[in-house]
């Protein structure tokens, strides 16, 4: 699973992934795979992120024994710290690193989905450090639960567009953006916000995203002298859970899991747990892969209280490790998820992000698998979500 | 299976498509897009209709989905409407049914609603539903090869989409696995009326003949019986208009007098 720097991009994960959009967009897939494929090669262009990812973001992002939380779980509970980068989430390693390949690639016009609104805030910030143009769609729904992200783009010089169509969160936000890039396609990198889309983008996003994995591999061992025994993140679309799972692929006695949204729970059908739930995989936003679908195929809409975890699809990586047993998932409700986010703000002095308090309470209340030492992605800070968390009591 | 990179006379969906645009009423085959079941299943019949007694050579017949990436707004919503509606693709392949007496029907349906239904069950309903073609928008050359065989054995002509993006290489390896015709996409973008971009009618038209042996349809942005007769200048064996008639769909009090109105407006351009 793991590719050397010369080696070509993955674009099937066994029978997940593929390249399911228009013609109009597979010359620029294939560009798109020509230029990330030179550009990781290129001592430059590696120097130009991880300087930035040093001096900006503000890497390697602290590994925290969350020690009250721990006392609290029953066993060693270790925070991987992504809410601390600048933006305060994880979506920044990723957006920077397209960010630079759009400017290497010549396209001045970036284009952006956003769900919670932390990928279109990181990439915002990406185009006004490398001053590119940015237009961000999002879901009307979505717009007006992350109202303070909103602004923020706003004032980073980005555009924010919003979207009226189906439910108007996410799943809606990434169709149209595909729609712009299918129009603008010569001018515009599109920066995919997650470990989804077709090839190349969920090789892309991982590979940027795995210097978390790669980082909290080393820190553990440092600090703690082994491996945890279960390494966990939320999964929306999986990028933040790709980023972690990557670092330890060569480490099978850790166990991998994800966490996402069961919503108003998974018999009520209302929940965005695709890879959880099973079922026929189907095609979404240029990938096969687990999603949530009527048996003739329409695409359902997914249901969760946190806009980053409100999407009906997963990253095909994930669905593969799910079915080699290498990972494995579980889905985590609106009103524990709710309640993980106050208790973990008391615990700890940390307001996390409404998509990582799904797993944390998992690590609190779930099923601990014998785990001695846990190690959670924090994906995020949650004060995009305190207007939405306290409207609802 | 019976895939093979020959281009014409592979089955019979192909064979009445090319008998289609060979007796063709006028400069070039004149192909109405129709968005099944919007706004409801029966008057979406009768509009298919309406474009047959319109002069229609073929008709293409849109499965509604929820998440149509290639469709621009008018399209989107009427596929929207028509799920919100019930439409179900049974619906639509019982009108498939209707339709395909009168002339060539050829669908135009999203990937996912084929591989949901499993691909050779799918293809297999379609061509008992009369079907002559299928043109699946978000299904390149490289994710094609199994849903190509399976209409190859049943007879169903997979209908592959070019771009003007599309480099000359892959433009001829497209055109090479080509069945009924080549769907020819006149500008970058989703669907949608357009005004202009006709200068780059002929040279779009020019390559995508120089890449296959089956005949060369031109779709995506033709609104006007002007743009359709400037298609026909320009070399098209074939027109496809699609939003400028959704949108009449959507907006008149009659649907389906006021298509067969469009409708005659364009075949009529495409005979002087
Ligand atoms: C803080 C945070 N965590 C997690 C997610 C979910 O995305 P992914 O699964 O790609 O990491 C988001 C998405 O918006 C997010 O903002």
């Amino acid at each position: 699973m793991t590719t050397t720097p010369e080696a070509a991009v993955e674009h099937r994960y066994g029978p997940y992934g593929g390249q399911y959009v228009p013609e109009t967009l597979m010359p620029a897939l294939a560009e798109l795979e020509t230029a990330w494929v030179a550009a990781r090669a290129d001592a430059g262009y590696r120097e130009e992120l991880n300087v930035l990812l040093r001096d900006y973001v503000g890497r390697p992002s602290p590994l925290y024994l969350a020690e009250r939380l721990s006392e609290a779980a029953g066993r060693e509970v270790w925070l991987k710290r992504e809410d601390l980068n600048h933006t305060g989430s994880h979506k920044i390693n990723n957006a920077l690193g397209q960010a630079l390949l759009a400017k290497r690639m010549g396209k001045g016009r970036i284009i952006a989905e956003t769900g919670a609104g932390q990928h279109g805030v990181a990439s915002a910030t990406a185009c006004a450090l490398l001053d590119l143009e940015c237009i961000v769609y999002m879901g009307a729904e979505d717009i007006r639960r992350q109202r303070p992200n909103v602004q923020r783009m706003e004032l980073l010089g980005a555009t924010v567009v919003s979207v009226e169509s189906g439910a108007r969160t996410l799943k809606e936000a990434v169709s149209e953006a595909i729609r712009d890039w299918v129009t603008n396609v010569a001018t515009t990198h599109y920066i995919i916000g997650s470990a989804v889309g077709p090839a190349p983008y969920p090789a892309i996003v991982r590979e940027l995203q795995r210097v978390i994995g790669d980082e909290a591999r080393v820190q553990i061992l440092e600090r703690r002298g082994r491996l945890p025994d279960r390494v966990l993140a939320c999964v929306g679309g999986g990028s933040n859970a790709i980023g972690t799972f990557a670092g330890f692929y060569g480490d099978p006695a850790v166990k991998l899991v994800g966490i996402e949204a069961a919503g108003e729970g998974i018999e009520t059908g209302r929940h965005g747990a695709p890879l959880t739930v099973g079922g026929q995989a189907g095609v979404l936003h240029g990938a096969l892969s687990a999603l949530l679908q009527s048996p003739e195929g329409q695409i359902l809409e997914a249901h969760s209280v946190s806009a980053g975890l409100d999407y009906p699809g997963s990253g095909p990586e994930h669905a593969w490790l799910r079915d080699e047993g290498r990972a494995t998932y579980v889905a985590v409700g609106d009103t524990d998820a709710l309640a993980a986010f106050r208790e973990v703000s008391r615990l700890e002095g940390i307001i996390p992000a409404l998509e990582t308090a799904h797993a944390f309470h998992h690590i609190l209340h779930g099923d601990g698998g014998g785990s001695e030492i846990d190690l959670l992605c924090l994906s995020g800070r949650g004060d995009k979500d305190l207007a939405e968390v306290l409207a609802r009591g | 299976m019976a895939s093979t990179d020959t281009a014409t006379g592979t089955n019979a969906g192909a064979e009445r498509i090319a008998a289609a645009f060979a007796n063709k009423a006028g400069r070039a085959a004149l192909m109405p897009y129709l968005m099944g079941g919007f706004p409801d299943v029966e008057t979406s019949r009768a509009i298919g209709l309406a474009y047959a007694d319109g002069g229609a050579d073929l008709v293409e017949l849109g499965v509604p989905y929820s998440d149509p990436l290639a469709d621009g707004p008018v399209i989107h919503e009427a596929g929207t409407k028509a799920l919100a509606a019930g439409a179900t693709v049974d619906d639509v392949l019982d009108i498939c049914g209707t339709l395909a007496e009168r002339l060539p029907v050829v669908l135009m349906c999203y990937a996912n609603l084929v591989l949901a239904r499993g691909v050779d069950t799918f293809v297999g309903t379609a061509v008992d539903a009369g079907a002559s073609g299928l043109i699946v928008p978000d299904l390149p050359l490289e994710e094609a090869p199994e849903i190509l065989a399976a209409c190859d054995a049943a007879g169903l002509a997979l209908v592959p989409l070019v771009a003007p993006t599309t480099p000359d290489e892959r433009l001829r390896a497209i055109g090479t696995r080509a069945r009924g015709f080549l769907y020819t996409v006149s500008v970058a973008g989703t669907t949608g009326e357009r005004a202009g971009s006709r200068e780059s009618f002929a040279p779009i038209l020019e390559r995508a003949r120089a890449a296959t042996s089956v005949p060369v349809a031109l779709g995506f942005g033709i609104a006007t019986p002007d743009a359709a007769a400037a298609a026909a200048d320009a070399g098209a064996d074939g027109v496809i208009v699609g939003s400028r008639l959704v949108r009449e769909a959507a907006e008149a009090a009659d649907p389906p007098a006021a298509v067969r109105a469009v409708v005659t407006d364009l075949a009529a351009a495409l005979r002087t």
